[in-house]
């Protein structure tokens, strides 16, 4: 029982597919319906594509588990329609803060620049996440969750995927176009592929304690301490989440027994010895947890794709579990949806796979450098660390490379084979295979963000100042390019409110504030093609419909 | 790419060599250690040079028997 949090059960439900003589064919069937599961189901659904999502439970993630969702984890949700929801409820911040000892030793800020829809991070506990999800699912008619639907055999055939499923009233068994595996890191469906997730095992232990506490007591900050003078271990970690409970994670190392650490009466000294005697707090959840780093080799089997834990795992001290699942789905479901609706060959789908795991191998190295540092492997390594803290007090130059969790940003994902290489020079940090930059605009004269207005298709930005930067040619070609079979809807950024005359399927925003040709290094003329999940893939210093056709058409994998 | 100086560079090599021999009198093994990570790691700051470090690094421990 939690204390404050009541967690809903969900009623299996029979389906007409288990009174069906053949197994009934979906064009996509999911497995699981944790975070990763539940984000693709809504992206597709939303998005005209019929889904199953089979699930072996009935309820939301116990425990708290994933915490901190970062920038692009909120802008992805606001495309899902559940980002609102979680900022509402959860703890925002920006920055973290070490310790060593009782010194602040440095900060760091996730976001340091303004005019942003969504702060660096939010934190909020995992089942607020998945209710929130599950809500949003209930909405979709085409998204068909199951509760108590275990999958316990998948099967390749020559077009499809058969799933047999155990349900409380017996088995049955549906076909799938493709099946997405979310089900996490010790994902079925990957050993009933024969497939493993390979890696490192960290020889470390880590007790997490929620507790309930006055929020007053501590800043909506991660605050990390090396060497903590109230704890023996080599790290504790503080952080808020939602309902004023604060989540610390305490080092124990290896040696220590997890079924003792877990017992109350153990944790409590530990947590009172952190806040001191005169401080209030009650126990809500308790876990002893041990990590690894890994992946698998293909995230993909056939007709069979693996998304988020299932498909790779990483420490949490980049916060890059979820917030790269996420990012998973987000690269897989339009995949899906064009080549299901024959709007791009099937040879999209082999992009899938390279793109997410040169994602996951950026997210493991993070992952692993900063276990590296936060529990040294070997003698010298310690003393390199232990010189880089105490050196960090006193001289700025050892603050970057204390190392207490590089925070999860999104890979760019420059070796795409779907992006056009620049042939043009930009200057900016976006680049080919990076999500498009946020930024302050106006839309119909109302405040607005720029990545509100992309994805669920083809975007093009075209930068003008003047509306004589526009002619009758051009609105042709911007007219033709979103008649497409395969759309792209082009908005005018304008530097400023104007008149303009524009065709319908043809926008302007206004960046008032400059900031959106400044992330992008644009200039009159510059024209930006952004793909389904907001990831730029093409850019050019004057529009050209016949170069924005190609780039499109390398984008769909033609 | 820069180039590590592998010449003579050093204007006194030997108040230099005895300045850091000195640096260490009286430490123990484990203060040593310590002294001498602090040293490196000022000493990289100050080069700055990724590429020249990584050729002070390589020269460093090529005298070493490689194991498999």
């Amino acid at each position: 029982m939690f204390k404050t949090y009541t967690f809903p059960e969900f009623d299996y439900v029979r389906s007409a597919d288990q009174d069906a003589a053949q197994p009934v064919k979906h064009p996509v069937v999911i497995v699981g319906a944790g975070p990763m599961g539940m984000t693709a189901a809504v992206d597709l659904a939303q998005n005209d594509v019929p889904v199953v999502i089979l699930d072996d439970n009935n309820t939301v993630s116990v425990g708290s588990r994933a915490v901190c969702y970062a920038k692009r984890f909120l802008d992805i949700s606001d495309r899902l329609g559940v980002g609102q929801r979680l900022v509402d409820k959860g703890v925002t911040w920006n920055i973290g803060k070490v310790f060593l000892e009782e010194d602040h030793i440095y900060s760091f800020n996730m976001l340091p620049e303004e005019h942003h829809r969504r702060p660096g991070f939010i934190n909020l506990q995992q089942y607020y996440l998945e209710e929130y999800f599950v809500d949003r699912i209930s909405t979709l008619e085409n998204a068909d969750l199951r509760w108590k639907n275990k999958v316990v055999a998948v099967e390749h055939q020559a077009d499809s995927v058969l799933l047999s499923v155990e349900t409380p009233e017996g088995p049955y068994q549906l076909e799938a176009s493709y099946v997405i595996a979310c089900d996490g890191a010790n994902s079925k469906v990957r050993a009933m592929c024969g497939l493993e997730s390979k890696g490192q095992i960290f020889q470390d232990r880590f007790l997490i304690a929620d507790v309930i506490m006055d929020p007053k007591k501590f800043p909506p900050e991660r605050w990390f301490w090396f060497n903590p003078p109230f704890h023996e271990g080599q790290s504790t970690l503080l952080h808020r989440q939602a309902d004023n409970i604060w989540r610390i994670d305490f080092d124990l190392g290896w040696d220590a027994d997890p079924e003792e650490e877990k017992k109350p009466e153990n944790i409590i000294p530990r947590v009172k010895a952190f806040l001191g005697d005169d401080v209030e707090f009650e126990l809500e959840w308790a876990s002893v947890y041990t990590f690894t780093c890994r992946r698998m080799d293909e995230f993909r089997q056939e007709r069979i794709f693996f998304a988020g834990d299932a498909a790779h795992q990483v420490s949490p001290f980049g916060a890059r579990g979820a917030n790269s699942g996420i990012e998973d789905t987000d690269n897989l479901c339009w995949k899906l949806k064009m080549v299901l609706e024959g709007k791009a060959p099937e040879n999209l789908l082999d992009s899938y796979s390279p793109e997410r795991a040169f994602a996951a191998d950026e997210n493991i190295l993070n992952s692993t450098r900063s276990t590296d540092f936060i529990t040294p492997k070997n003698a010298v390594s310690r003393v390199f660390r232990d010189a880089v803290l105490n050196l960090s007090r006193n001289y700025t130059f050892a603050r970057p490379l204390v190392n207490s969790g590089r925070l999860s940003v999104p890979p760019f994902l420059t070796e795409s084979p779907l992006n056009t290489e620049d042939t043009d020079a930009f200057n900016c940090k976006v680049v080919p295979g990076a999500p498009c930059t946020d930024g302050s605009i106006t839309r119909n004269g109302e405040d607005d963000y720029l990545l509100s207005n992309l994805g669920n298709q083809f975007n093009g930005l075209l930068f003008v100042e003047s509306h004589s930067d526009l002619n009758a040619d051009l609105l042709q070609a911007l007219t033709e390019l979103a008649e497409q079979d395969v759309p792209v809807k082009t908005f005018v950024v304008a530097s400023h409110d104007m008149e303009l005359n524009l065709p319908e399927g043809i926008n302007m925003v206004v960046d008032k504030f400059g900031v959106v040709k400044e992330r992008l290094d644009a200039q009159r003329g510059t024209f930006y093609l952004t793909r389904p999940d907001q990831l730029v893939t093409a850019r050019m210093r004057q529009f050209d419909k016949g170069r924005v056709i190609a780039a499109q058409n390398k984008a769909l994998g033609q | 790419m820069s180039k590590l100086i592998i010449e003579p560079n050093l204007p006194r090599p030997d108040d230099f060599y005895q300045q850091l021999t000195d640096l260490h009198r009286d430490l123990t093994d484990v203060q040593s250690a310590d002294v001498n990570a602090r040293l490196i790691l000022l000493l990289s700051n100050h080069i700055g040079d990724q590429d020249v470090l990584a050729q002070a690094m390589q020269i460093a421990r090529e005298h070493i028997p490689q194991q498999d």
